[in-house]
């Protein structure tokens, strides 16, 4: 009696134990970016910037060429890296506390230029590896080690919705945020992975694509609820969607 | 350009040159005085030589460029002058843990903090001591004219790709703003089989390549830091200084760069009043020419250390003759400029009144 396969592994994802907490979804995340490009044949001229927090491992996962950036710095590295090997395929893997707090520069600046790098920012509103910290993500009202309290919003700001504020800039080819939490976002995350390569690869500009992702150890609850939370209480600030589709903005450059 | 092939250039101009000479493939800056003709340069004339120009928002952007293109196993390069540098220390320490090699320019200014944008020599301990965190040397090549500022830019790279490191050259704004006739070299065809065997190209047919510098697991950090160190050890071959006039001096003032030229004019001057003096002048600052100065000692000569500020290769120059001899010191402070008869005078009373 004959089996059929209903699954095969990625070619890009390394068979090795990941060191991620259960319910965490870096692994998905990881796997949706090898998937794509593993299908379109890139996995050999691509260049993966990889960051610092709880990804900073992504090379031992991913079996791509990888430069490791200091902490917020990945988009300058691919800047450098895509400026000299324009052939290649380049992107960074960030946490929201690399991107949106010490690498805010960066990021505003390689988008800004248009920087031919695609940027994968998984936001899971929380410093993860150093212990829960409040992240520039942070919901009003969470509580996390550095805000007891909870986030308040006229002491500690209010979260930075970076795929709305990345889209406004005019380097921008594909700006999107997705969510990680049910089949039905995994598959609208797969396409926006999907675009924020195309674009980087017609040469349009920078594609970047937000993840909004748990991180049940640090929230304090199981892999379930964390993934009900991210639909009750994170999309609620973090709206899903694309904010700029260069193929759908006549005009662009 | 002369007929002898000679072209009157800025020291900022002929670096920048040297480096284009070598195979540059990246220049990643940010503008600050003194060596803003470093960037203008290379926006001009990099990317008709086939390499990229990015003015990057910030000095610490600059050099993660760098590090990027780097990998990649690309010439690469940054330029600054010292509060830029001090922002870029962070990425020298990882380029030197994920041995990256490529070239930094520190054209010094004034300090401690924004400091002033005339000439001194205040981070020399940053540069020769590594100046980012943990344990780490990188080599530091410290050019006295605008030729040997070509010279050594361009010869810069190589060092930095025969022992994958960051390799720094250390100027001044003398250094930078002077004028003087060089003549350049052939330029260097860029060289693809260079960084065949570690560079990202992504892994067609091969295992995966990655630049790291986090080794978490029990004994891996140790096992990187000894075959690092061994590495820093290696690079003693590079010493190298220039000794001018020392066969029969009496006292011997070791001084580097553009303030060593400062420091001849005034030995000329005292070698014509007959009196025994010459000077030892560091190429490399790290590796320290410890032992040619040490070898002075041991001949008995005195030594006068001479720099522009308060006293910091005078550590280096202390260690290398320790047990043997002393030096004495003077120091001209950031924010004056040294005249040769400062020197002068200088000199005369270390030889005349012995140690200070």
């Amino acid at each position: 009696m004959s089996e059929t396969l209903a699954f095969t592994r990625t070619p890009s994802v390394a068979v090795t134990p990941t060191h991620y907490c259960p319910g965490c979804q870096h692994g998905v995340a990881h796997r949706m970016v090898a998937e794509y490009l593993d299908a379109e044949k890139l996995a050999e001229k691509t260049i993966m910037v990889t960051s610092i927090g709880c990804s900073v491992f992504l090379y031992n996962y991913l079996r791509f060429d990888s430069v490791e950036a200091p902490h917020g710095r990945a988009p300058a590295t691919a800047t450098g890296v895509k400026r000299v090997s324009p052939d290649k395929v380049v992107f960074t893997y960030q946490g929201d506390g690399d991107l949106a707090s010490i690498g805010m520069a960066e990021i505003m600046h390689a988008a800004n230029r248009g920087e031919r790098i695609t940027v994968v920012f998984v936001n899971n509103t929380v410093y993860g590896m150093t212990g829960g910290q409040m992240a520039p993500t942070t919901l009003v009202g969470q509580k996390t080690t550095t805000s007891p309290a909870g986030r308040c919003a006229s002491t500690e700001g209010s979260p930075f919705r970076m795929a709305e504020i990345v889209a406004g800039l005019g380097g921008v080819a594909f700006s999107a945020r997705v969510a990680l939490n049910n089949v039905k976002h995994l598959a609208q995350a797969r396409k926006a992975i999907r675009r924020a390569f195309e674009v980087q690869l017609a040469g349009q500009g920078m594609g970047f694509v937000e993840l909004l992702a748990t991180c049940p150890t640090n929230w304090k609850m199981t892999p379930v609820q964390a993934n009900e939370h991210i639909e009750a209480a994170i999309i609620p600030t973090f709206p899903l969607g694309v904010f700029k589709d260069i193929a759908k903005n006549a005009g662009a450059c | 350009m002369s007929a002898d092939g000679r072209i009157f250039v800025k020291g900022n101009e002929a670096v920048s040159m040297g480096a284009i000479d070598a195979g540059l493939k990246g220049y990643f800056g940010y503008p600050i005085t003194p060596q803003n003709e470093i960037p203008e340069f290379m926006s001009l004339h990099l990317p008709k030589a086939g390499g990229a120009f990015v003015q990057a928002e910030s000095e610490m952007a600059a050099i993660n460029m760098v590090l990027g293109a780097a990998a990649t196993g690309a010439r690469a390069m940054t330029s600054s002058s010292s509060p830029g540098v001090s922002l870029m220390q962070e990425s020298f320490s990882y380029m030197a843990a994920s041995e990256t090699p490529c070239v930094v320019v520190n054209m010094m200014r004034g300090g401690p903090g924004l400091g002033d944008i005339n000439t001194a020599q205040g981070d020399y301990f940053q540069a020769t001591r590594g100046g980012g965190h943990g344990d780490y040397r990188t080599p530091v090549l410290a050019p006295s004219t605008c030729q040997e500022a070509y010279d050594l830019t361009r010869e810069a790279f190589d060092i930095a790709f025969r022992f994958r490191t960051p390799v720094m050259i250390l100027g001044d704004a003398i250094l930078g703003q002077m004028k003087e006739p060089i003549t350049r070299g052939e330029p260097r065809p860029a060289d693809p089989a260079e960084s065949a065997d570690w560079g990202l190209s992504g892994a067609k047919g091969r295992e995966q390549r990655v630049f790291r510098s986090l080794f978490l697991a029990e004994g891996l950090l140790t096992a990187v830091n000894q075959r690092l160190r061994a590495k820093f050890e290696a690079m003693s071959s590079l010493t190298r200084c220039e000794s001018f006039m020392t066969d029969d001096a009496e006292l011997v003032v070791v001084s580097f760069g553009s303030i060593a030229r400062i420091v001849k004019s005034s030995i000329r001057k005292l070698r014509a009043r007959g009196l025994k003096v010459g000077l030892l002048r560091p190429i490399t600052l790290f590796p320290f020419p410890s032992e040619a100065i040490a070898d002075l000692a041991r001949q008995g000569k005195r030594l006068l250390t001479i720099e522009h500020n308060m006293g910091q290769m005078l550590d280096d120059v202390r260690l290398a003759v320790c047990g043997i001899a002393d030096s004495a010191f003077h120091g001209t402070l950031s924010g004056t400029i040294p005249t040769p008869d400062e020197y002068e005078a200088a000199i005369e009373a270390a030889l005349t009144g012995g140690s200070k």
